[in-house]
């Protein structure tokens, strides 16, 4: 163990771990948005926007998130459309997460009872009275699980971002191979996705056991 | 624009190589995922057992296996067991390796929950009909906790499938690899390349996984009662 090499290169580590960091709360946040509405357009059956939106979640949950970061890195500029590395890895991690993020809606959506929707309206509610207060608060308290269980899958799919020529942690462990410190970079590598993923897991496991109270009369 | 692409295909070996790559995706898909139910049923077991200490520790592994990424486990087991244990491994023995060990994992807490989740009264009215533990164990616990496993098994195949371009790190030529390959010789010619051989093989990983996923789905919607 070369403590020394290990100090040298903490500085690194963090920068590359800020990266992943920071690619991830974009993917995971856009994530949401576009899973959010996906999921809509099924839940009110919009014509040609439900159909778009089952074609996208099909396509996006049965394709590896490397070759869609292949298509849109190396196929999409020859077609004129250039984008940088982190562009494409926040587009590639939105595409595949938000088909993830709109089956977790869609199971929360429909989860929501019959009764509750029949209740809002007679209590003169609009639609978007009815969406905003009644229904996706109930949705979300039943989707949440599968919301955080996304998140963190989405956070380890991060780790293919180098092949879009990112500086990300597998890059750094991978560069830093050629130096000789294997054991102790490699031991850095498991060590800054500890520290990344292990306080995200125990915010959601909390979060979860709060969703659980959430449950309205079901 | 169509003969630009039909050109890529037919041009030298490439078609036989694509076809060479999927072959090895396939065939380090089936191993993981054989391996993974191998072990990962015992262990599902052992977690739903309700004993002391082995489900603990079997528990520790999952919990371990999750938090880290298969491409860092990858990552691990082919250059520090080579370098700190000088234990050398060819890259297609370490790639089932390490899925295995992941699949296993996520295997067996399916193993678990389908197991833990039959309602205990199923149990009981066994014994109550006179059947026997082992009786109970093959005729009332196994063909439901079954049904409620295989969708998830099948879940995790795709799963698995979806993560063998992993194997590109380690330098195997996968169907990823070989694309890679074929674009960097015919991209210097062919404007493209790029476009028509990862757009084709985003369709092939597209063309296994989807009739897999509604299969798992069609099992759901019978099973679901």
């Amino acid at each position: 163990m070369d403590l020394d090499f290990v100090i040298a290169c903490a500085p690194l580590f963090a920068a590359s771990a800020w990266l992943t960091v920071s690619l991830a709360f974009w993917g995971i946040a856009l994530s949401l948005a576009l899973g959010l509405l996906a999921a809509l357009a099924g839940y009110y059956r919009v014509p040609i926007l439900r159909r778009a939106a089952g074609a996208y979640i099909e396509l996006a949950r049965n394709t590896p998130l490397m070759i869609q970061l292949f298509f849109l890195y190396y196929g999409l500029p020859r077609l004129g459309i250039l984008l940088e590395g982190r562009t494409c890895a926040v587009i590639g991690l939105t595409f595949l997460g938000g088909a993830y993020m709109a089956e977790a809606f869609r199971g929360g959506l429909t989860a929501v009872g019959r009764t509750q929707i029949e209740a809002g309206l007679s209590l003169g509610l609009n639609r978007v009275q009815l969406l905003r207060h009644v229904i996706l608060p109930q949705a979300l308290a039943v989707a949440i699980p599968v919301i955080c269980a996304t998140a963190i899958f989405l956070m380890k799919e991060t780790s293919v971002f180098s092949i879009v020529a990112l500086p990300d942690l597998m890059y750094l462990a991978k560069d830093l191979l050629k130096e000789g410190h294997s054991t102790e970079s490699n031991l850095m590598l498991v060590l800054s996705y500890l520290v990344i993923i292990l306080p995200v897991s125990l915010l959601f496991a909390w979060l979860e056991r709060r969703a659980r109270f959430a449950g309205f009369g079901s | 624009m169509l003969d630009s692409a039909l050109s890529i295909f037919v041009a030298g070996r490439n078609l036989a190589r694509l076809w060479e790559g999927l072959e090895i995706t396939l065939w380090i898909s089936l191993a993981s995922v054989g391996l993974s139910i191998a072990f990962g049923v015992p262990f599902g077991l052992v977690m739903a057992s309700g004993r002391r200490f082995w489900p603990k520790i079997l528990r520790l592994y999952l919990e371990a296996v999750r938090v880290v990424p298969v491409l860092v486990l990858l990552f691990l087991f082919y250059y520090t067991l080579s370098s700190a244990f000088s234990v050398n491994l060819s890259a297609y023995v370490v790639s089932v390796l390490v899925f295995t060990i992941w699949g296993a994992a996520e295997m067996s807490d399916l193993v678990r929950a389908s197991v833990t989740s039959l309602p205990a009264h199923q149990r009981e009215s066994g014994r109550a009909l006179g059947l026997t533990g082992r009786q109970v164990d093959l005729y009332v616990v196994v063909p439901q906790a079954v049904r409620r496993l295989l969708p998830g098994v099948i879940n995790l195949t795709t799963r698995m499938i979806k993560t063998t371009p992993f194997v590109f790190f380690i330098n195997i030529p996968d169907l990823m690899k070989v694309g890679q390959q074929i674009v960097e010789v015919a991209g210097m010619r062919n404007h493209l390349a790029s476009v028509w051989v990862y757009g084709f093989i985003f369709l092939v990983y597209f063309a296994i996984c989807y009739p897999v996923s509604l299969f798992s789905r069609h099992l759901e919607g019978r099973w679901q009662s």
